[in-house]
């Protein structure tokens, strides 16, 4: 590790000099503090066991990353294999997200509080019709035909009618998105709750359970592996549908930064905007996976992230 | 320990008991399961019901239970009759069927929670995971459970709620033969403390000796109860006595003629 921050930090040297030095002054000291954690880490895991094995495991990852950065740094500002201003050096590119960071994190706060709020609606609501399709036969009836027609069309292909049925972009983009995850959680709700296994429900009824237990301590427990799947899938839709809204309609977030940024041809910004947004995806998703595993603590076997 | 005087069981009467299902191959033909089946088991007796697979012995029972309902017949609990699934008729399957999103503890509390009388008899849970022996896995997941654990857990989750009759369906059919033999004396000690009202369903014939006061023999296409033989020998019974063998064979040799008689009618 220390051996790739070294690399990485003379590589940058060496092409250092073409870059404006306002820029380069941060990515440099980034890379820097990098060696300089890198160098204490290897000297330090030989005195403390468990550094060691808190670093184990991460040690090729931040190596490959590092060495990834100085490809980069290499391809573009050393030797202009790429075509500016398209494709910005890394430190272009940290330093356009350290000067415009107001704005990227107001735009992060955006997409946040857009992507919960449709999310939540559309799960919630999902949740509901899920478990009615699931248990009701004549639920199952009319609402399965509804859910097959509506469902599979992209949520994104609403945007035009959306944007003409609501007056605010951001209410339309909100339903766009609960749309989005309506279909998924409300389709793997229902198979979920009507493939209980009979013998449950058998159990449950010779134990003196009525209806209301059947459908809350039985089947819904019962169904909850595949209502996460569900969630999932309706995590990933929300996020594509979040990121095609912002950057059409609404006039804030994320995606709106990105084609904003596009705009003026800052492309600095359009890449630190997309880390920000993978960073900001990936965090969100980890989090859905971190409660499933509290939720699903009694499932064995199950699926890694 | 569990007071012994709070589960009394009750009389069973099946009378005339007719049950055909369709055949999903053929539609609208149906097959009869259970022609014409009827016994009677007084209060506090351990019956068990033997037979080839096919006999329409779960049939039965699914019918005792009320999951299932009758073509034709009378089933009675007491003076009762049976009507839907009620907690008076426990059920516990070969396969445990535990909730495994439940601690040991909150399956055994099912029952309760079901009939929303939990604040009432929690302090019941612990007599009846003590009963059973499972205390220290009280807050452990069914999957972390071996095969015998299960099935007690199923037990304690049946009885808690004091059942006037218990249902037994291949209970120890998945275990080894070790532990079945073990359970075996765990299910008699459990009925011998509360006098619960048991038919077991079974097709180890030394399981229906060992444990039974009578054993009704199913033949099967259709399920009819074929002989009714009384188990007259002291508790605890040894299974290498003279005239458990001789009840043994003479239980074998009438299914096998049983067996043969109906591959040639059919």
């Amino acid at each position: 590790m220390p051996l790739a921050g070294a690399i990485a930090f003379a590589a940058h040297l060496a092409v250092y000099k073409n870059e404006t030095p306002m820029e380069a002054r941060t990515y440099t000291n980034f890379l820097a503090t990098f060696l300089i954690v890198s160098i204490l880490i290897a000297v330090g895991q030989h005195r403390w066991r468990r550094l060691r094995v808190a670093v184990w495991r991460m040690r090729p990852l931040f190596t490959a990353a590092v060495l990834l950065l100085c490809a980069w740094e290499l391809i573009t500002a050393g030797w202009h294999w790429l075509p500016l201003p398209y494709f910005p050096s890394p430190a272009a590119v940290l330093q356009s997200m350290i000067s415009d960071r107001a704005l990227l994190f107001d735009s992060t706060w955006h997409s946040l509080v857009l992507l919960l709020a449709g999310y939540v609606l559309g799960a919630l609501a999902a949740f509901v019709s899920g478990v009615c399709i699931g248990w009701s036969n004549s639920a199952r009836y009319w609402g399965m035909p509804l859910l097959k027609v509506i469902g599979p069309v992209p949520a994104t292909a609403w945007i035009p009618l959306a944007m003409v049925v609501s007056p605010s972009a951001t209410i339309s983009a909100a339903a766009l998105i609960a749309l989005a995850v309506w279909f998924p959680v409300t389709m793997l709700t229902s198979s979920g709750i009507s493939n209980t296994r009979a013998s449950y429900l058998d159990v449950a009824r010779t134990l003196g359970a009525n209806q209301r237990y059947l459908i809350f301590r039985v089947a819904i427990p019962a169904a909850l592996p595949s209502i996460f799947v569900g969630l999932f899938m309706g995590l990933g839709a929300s996020f594509l549908t979040l990121v095609v809204a912002e950057s059409v309609g609404v006039k804030s977030g994320l995606g709106w930064y990105v084609s904003w940024a596009q705009g003026w041809a800052e492309y600095g910004k359009v890449f630190a905007a997309l880390i920000i947004m993978a960073a900001f995806f990936s965090t969100i998703m980890t989090l859905l996976f971190k409660l499933r595993d509290r939720v699903l603590v009694w499932q064995k076997g199950m699926i890694k992230w | 320990m569990v007071t012994t005087n709070i589960a009394v069981g009750s009389a069973l009467r099946v009378h005339e008991v007719h049950k055909s299902f369709a055949v999903p191959d053929a539609p609208g033909t149906t097959r009869l399961a259970l022609d014409g089946i009827s016994f009677s088991i007084a209060a506090g007796e351990l019956v068990s019901l033997v037979g080839p697979s096919g006999c329409g012995k779960s049939t039965l029972l699914r019918l005792i239970a009320g999951l299932d309902f009758p073509d034709a017949g009378e089933l009675l609990v007491g003076e009762e009759k049976i009507l839907g699934p009620s907690a008076a008729r426990g059920l516990v399957f070969q396969d445990p069927n535990l909730f495994p999103w439940l601690t040991v503890r909150r399956n055994i509390e099912a029952g309760l929670v079901a009939r929303g009388v939990l604040e009432a008899q929690r302090h019941e849970v612990s007599d009846f995971m003590r009963l059973v022996g499972l205390e220290a896995f009280a807050n452990s997941y069914p999957h972390h459970l071996s095969g015998g654990m299960s099935q007690r857990v199923a037990l304690a989750r049946a009885l808690i709620n004091h059942p006037k009759v218990l249902l037994l369906d291949e209970p120890l059919g998945a275990l080894d033969a070790f532990t079945r033999m073990r359970m075996q004396d765990e299910v008699l000690r459990l009925w011998e403390n509360r006098r619960t009202t048991m038919l077991l369903v079974t097709h180890d014939i030394d399981e229906a000796i060992y444990m039974s006061d009578r054993i009704l023999v199913m033949t099967p296409a259709p399920g009819r109860v074929d002989r009714k033989i009384d188990i007259d020998l002291l508790r605890p019974r040894d299974r290498t006595s003279e005239p458990f063998l001789r009840l043994r064979s003479q239980i074998l040799e009438h299914l096998h003629f049983a067996g043969t008689a109906a591959d040639v009618s059919a």
